[in-house]
């Protein structure tokens, strides 16, 4: 493929050309996953065990409470409580999806083979992506379905809104993990544990139980530099008072643009050292 | 145009030099092997071909594309295969297939997937997931993996390893054959000194990062005074003069 003179625009069929072959590629490397769950119910049943589990443990607690207020339903603090778990839900399986399903290539030791073809690293990014809100639909639909059916709490009542506060969460899922899969290409398996476990450290700046407020004055930077305080505010404000916080989504937006930006800067420049010191073929030591 | 061009090809490790100023040239359709003991330099050699590791120094060009710049375009028209780099072993052998064929961009993949599977003796493995095979059937399967998109240059480390003598020989019958009706390009990496012997038209001795000597495997014969690649590769390793230089 020749480069295009610079400034110069590239014709509309090798454009059109260019993007077919993108999502070809990309669509490989979603078939190999979609292939991967077809034939394996138990990694499909992990997919939805822990929000489910979660939901239970969390619903349970909300009646309890509920019940002890001397309401019949759920009150708002354990509607809070349950949207709360619902939402973060969102983000921790967006960012298991996409770093796990970087680590199948790596436990399969199919990595080689992978970075020698001629999909990009951007469409690697993008691949992973798509699996991991198929992973997190999978994941979290089951547990919203329990919600509703056990506790009669429908998170969709926070109106067509929630579709915003999702995206956020999703993509600030990506983000750490493009974060994780960079320490990954850097350390190798032994900074493996992260994919699990790295978002529950972002849990208490995210503000997901409680107001911003609460904190401590000097963690409040912290949680404000996240867009997952932002999106639990804006949800309990449309929880508590029916309004939408417009602020507090362009802050989250523009945060996770902001964060995202930094994720794919450090991937690139990891990938990078890591074609430098030789680490994509031995990256599961 | 060479299929492949390496100038001055040069990696470090800190004080380490894994590969010293290596020039080579692969006309196309000619198997070349890449020999050398452990730590020779041709697996590093072989990554700096694929992309997978960027050098310090030097220029590699392959099907006429700089490595550096234009790398994806070389790797849509090339492909590779090794035993040490395993496919999804939980995928059935035509699911890879058609993952890998949706990567390179093949054409009517299910008529390429039947086409390849018919020339390796797949067909009744398709279905079978790539780990529940035999290292012979994986190498056939990894085999097809690497010809998929019908490349133009085609690198194998160590093709035959860890295969009985009686399936090594039928993979290294098949390669002869392909070369011969497909025009490949075929760089291999291997210690098997038959293997090479019966293969190659042009043979590369890496030892400690530099090529150390270089030939056809019957001008090497000619040059140690060898009778075979074998005894040829133990006097480099062991530093004994080639006969037309002592």
């Amino acid at each position: 493929m020749s480069a295009s003179p610079a400034g110069a625009a590239m014709p509309a069929a090798p454009v059109a050309g260019h993007l077919a072959g993108a999502a070809r590629r990309i669509w490989g490397l979603i078939y190999r996953h979609f292939a991967l769950y077809r034939r394996s119910w138990p990694r499909v049943l992990d997919l939805a065990y822990w929000p489910i589990l979660n939901m239970c443990i969390w619903g349970f607690t909300a009646r309890f409470l509920s019940a002890r207020a001397g309401s019949g339903g759920l009150t708002l603090a354990a509607s809070l409580l349950l949207g709360g778990m619902l939402l973060w839900e969102v983000a921790l399986r967006s960012q298991m999806g996409f770093a796990a399903s970087f680590m199948e290539e790596m436990w399969s030791r199919n990595l080689g083979h992978i970075f020698v073809s001629p999909l990009r690293p951007s469409e690697m990014v993008v691949g992973l992506i798509v699996v991991s809100f198929l992973r997190m639909l999978v994941g979290v639909a089951p547990a919203m379905a329990l919600a509703w059916g056990l506790y009669a709490f429908n998170v969709f009542t926070l109106g067509p809104i929630i579709v915003l506060f999702f995206a956020n969460l999703m993509i600030m899922g990506w983000w750490v993990a493009l974060g994780v899969v960079s320490l990954i290409l850097r350390h190798g398996a032994g900074a493996e544990g992260l994919v699990w476990s790295v978002l529950f450290g972002f849990t208490p700046f995210s503000a997901v139980f409680y107001p911003v407020s609460v904190l401590p004055a000097a963690m409040r930077p912290i949680a404000l530099a996240l867009p997952s305080a932002h999106v639990f505010e804006g949800m309990r404000a449309v929880l508590n008072q029916g309004v939408i916080r417009w602020d507090q989504l362009a802050w989250a937006f523009g945060l996770n643009l902001l964060w995202l930006g930094a994720g794919v800067l450090l991937f690139a420049r990891q990938f990078r050292q890591a074609r430098l010191r030789g680490a994509l073929l031995a990256i599961g030591e | 145009m060479d299929a492949i061009r390496v100038q001055g090809l040069t990696k470090r490790y800190g004080e380490t030099l894994a590969v010293d100023a290596v020039d080579f040239a692969v006309a196309p359709g000619i198997t070349t092997g890449l020999l050398g003991g452990n730590g020779a330099g041709k697996t590093t050699t072989i990554a700096m071909l694929l992309g997978l590791l960027l050098p310090t120094a030097g220029r590699i060009e392959i099907l006429g594309h700089d490595m550096a710049r234009d790398r994806f375009a070389a790797l849509a028209r090339m492909n590779f295969s090794s035993p040490y780099v395993a496919l999804p072993q939980r995928l059935s052998v035509a699911e890879n297939l058609r993952v890998y064929g949706h990567l390179y961009g093949v054409p009517c993949l299910e008529a390429r997937i039947a086409e390849l599977a018919a020339e390796l003796d797949l067909t009744d493995l398709l279905r079978r997931p790539a780990g529940a095979l035999s290292a012979g059937q994986k190498t056939r399967v990894a085999l097809a993996k690497a010809l998929i998109n019908r490349p133009e240059v085609l690198l194998l480390d160590e093709p035959t390893a860890s295969l009985d003598p009686d399936t090594g020989d039928w993979v290294r019958a098949w390669l002869e054959r392909y070369r011969a009706a497909s025009g490949c390009t075929i760089l291999l990496a291997s210690h098997n000194m038959a293997e090479v012997e019966r293969l190659c038209g042009q043979v590369l001795m890496l030892k400690r990062g530099r090529i150390v000597d270089r030939g056809s495997p019957a001008q090497l014969l000619a040059r140690y005074g060898r009778e075979d690649l074998e005894q040829v590769f133990l006097d480099i390793a062991r530093n004994r003069r080639a006969a037309a230089a002592a």
